[in-house]
């Protein structure tokens, strides 16, 4: 994550006018307001204009009433219309994202532009090596029609003077596997049969045009259902506010769930399968095994690694032995998991046992707009029973660190942390079934581990230091 | 030299939310110089948080002034400002 840029805070300061409109129960009636107030007439328009602005908000809003925008079917359709679906409904969708079309009309229509230093020569290499015939002379300037244009790049490459510039489409530049491109029309479309929920797309694009579906209404529905609400904590959190874990789970409690739990507490029952299981393949002759933990890297192999299945752990993520655990306590309760990611989100769909997913933003929000400030609520009493290794899985290379202590020296650890997916480590692993040297191997999606998910709110790097500092209190 | 600037960066949940956590690495951010002129701490809500617009939000105040909707860039500006004044 790159630090909470203006995209990133819209989206924040929807979340937190739509939370505190449910908190006063005046959602309904007041959210089609929210667009208004956020761009008042008089105001400066990001873009074109403060309707266009308006729009943009308003679509935004329907991702975090949870729908597709796609499926938007008439235009005048009330977001407070929405409200009502949001609370009608029983099931949340499994392909967590959706794209602000509309955004995307601002976004670059091709890849490669013609600058003004185009000297107009007379050789025109871009245009004779153009085979789309997309290049065309204006006052003696080079210009490409983009709908003619494929990208292929052959003028960028035999322009003399390097007058025309490759400018990425950040999305598509960002997603690691090609899962993202453009229609026809140029709005971006999702290919889920790729997409491993890394987000990456939803951080790296600069108008906040990729959103998830969230499930802060289906939440809501939850807490006014009569049935009990209880939140599954994932061990990042203890690194996004600036108070103890005791305090950070304190505050989640007061946003009315029933009961608050450790996901920590599950990652105990990874590491000693994880453990168990690795024992038992090194003893069978395996080469290598891989952990499972983290759901971007699982969906990467299912879809796009297949040569890495047979090496990647059976056990059960944190999330997964967590919510069975919460299940056998609570068997009618309405499970939320609380995490950092994308993946998570996927994984809550997946899941057996969670029914809804809180992002550590949304929770942010939920805190905001309730008037919360963690350093002030009354602790919680933490779970001592949790080995304090697992309270380090966030941060890379500790799942690997949990494993090792568990194994001590029944057998030999030979480690190997991939920290962090993208096209090369993607290609490093395609090799790893012939050339790892490794028998035991980490993988993370997110560069540094959990702390720096997709829909993290603290800079990674304090995360980390707070992650660190719990691990040793704990220990 | 006078004595030190202090500058208390909001670690409230509100500032934090809205964009504070970034402020935590101001001190990575700083000249040397203007580093040694300066006690940077985080500080609880300063209760310049308005619940009703958290637009302002974050806040850093920098001696006696009060930065809203503050960035790194703004903060260094408000520091070397109040370094002048000295
Ligand atoms: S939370 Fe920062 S001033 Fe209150």
């Amino acid at each position: 994550m790159a630090g909470a840029n203006n995209a990133v805070l819209m989206r924040r300061e929807l979340l937190t006018r739509l939370a505190k409109l449910y908190n006063q129960g005046e959602l309904k009636l007041k959210i089609d307001r929210i667009p208004l107030e956020l761009r008042p007439k008089d105001a400066e328009p990001s873009r074109c204009c403060v309707y266009k602005d308006r729009a943009m908000l308003r679509y935004k809003l329907m991702a975090l009433l949870g729908f597709n925008i796609r499926d938007e079917q008439d235009e005048l359709t009330p977001l407070s219309d929405y409200v009502d679906r949001a609370f009608a409904r029983t099931e949340i969708e499994q392909e967590p994202l959706t794209v602000v079309d509309e955004v995307c009309n601002a976004c670059v229509k091709t890849n490669y532009v013609v600058t003004s230093l185009c000297r107009g020569c007379l050789a025109r290499a871009c245009m004779t090596s153009c085979n789309k015939d997309a290049i065309r002379f204006e006052n003696g300037q080079a210009h490409i029609d983009h709908s003619k244009c494929v990208n292929c790049g052959m003028c960028f490459k035999s322009c003399p003077f390097h007058a025309i510039v490759y400018i990425p489409v950040p999305c598509e530049e960002a997603c690691p596997v090609g899962a993202i491109s453009k229609r026809e029309d140029g709005t971006e479309q999702i290919d889920y049969n790729k997409c491993i929920y890394c987000g990456r797309c939803i951080v790296s694009c600069p108008f906040g045009a990729v959103m998830e579906k969230s499930h802060i209404m289906d939440v809501f529905r939850a807490f006014s259902s009569g049935r009990k609400v209880v939140a599954m904590v994932a061990p990042a959190i203890a690194g996004q506010f600036k108070a103890p874990l005791s305090k950070i789970l304190g505050a989640i409690r007061d946003l009315g769930f029933d009961d608050v739990i450790e996901v920590a507490k599950g990652a105990d029952e990874t590491t000693a399968n994880e453990a168990r299981e690795f024992m038992h393949k090194m003893a069978e002759g395996q080469k290598f095994m891989t952990t499972s933990c983290c759901p971007s890297y699982t969906t990467a192999v299912n879809k796009h690694l297949p040569e890495l299945k047979p090496f990647v752990s059976d056990t059960g993520t944190p999330m997964y032995y967590t919510a069975r655990l919460a299940r056998a306590m609570y068997p009618d309760a309405v499970l939320v998991f609380v995490g950092p990611c994308l993946a998570k989100r996927y994984e809550a769909f997946v899941d057996p046992n969670t029914d809804l997913m809180l992002s550590f933003e949304e929770v942010g929000a939920m805190f905001v707009a309730r008037g919360i400030d963690v350093a002030g609520v009354a602790s919680t009493e933490l779970d001592r029973s949790i080995d304090s290794t697992s309270r380090g899985y966030p941060v890379s290379a500790g799942v690997m660190t949990a494993v090792a202590t568990k194994v001590g020296s029944a057998v030999e650890i030979r480690p190997m942390v991939i920290n962090g997916i993208n096209k090369q480590s993607l290609r490093e692993m395609k090799m790893l079934p012939k050339t790892c040297t490794a028998n035991m191997v980490e993988v993370m999606a997110c560069e540094g581990g959990c702390v720096n998910g997709c829909n993290v709110i603290a800079n990674p790097k304090i995360a980390t230091r707070q992650v660190d500092e719990v691990v040793k209190q704990a220990e | 030299m006078g004595k030190k600037l202090t500058v208390k960066i909001c670690t409230g949940t509100l500032c934090y939310v809205m964009g504070g956590a970034d402020l935590q690495l101001l001190d990575e951010q700083l000249s040397p110089e203007l580093l040694s002129r300066v006690d940077i701490m985080g500080s609880p809500c300063l209760d310049c948080c308005n619940h009703d617009d958290s637009a302002q939000a974050p806040f850093v105040k920098v001696g006696e002034r009060v930065v809203s909707g503050a960035t790194i860039s703004k903060v260094i500006d408000a520091i070397k400002d109040e370094l002048s004044k000295q």
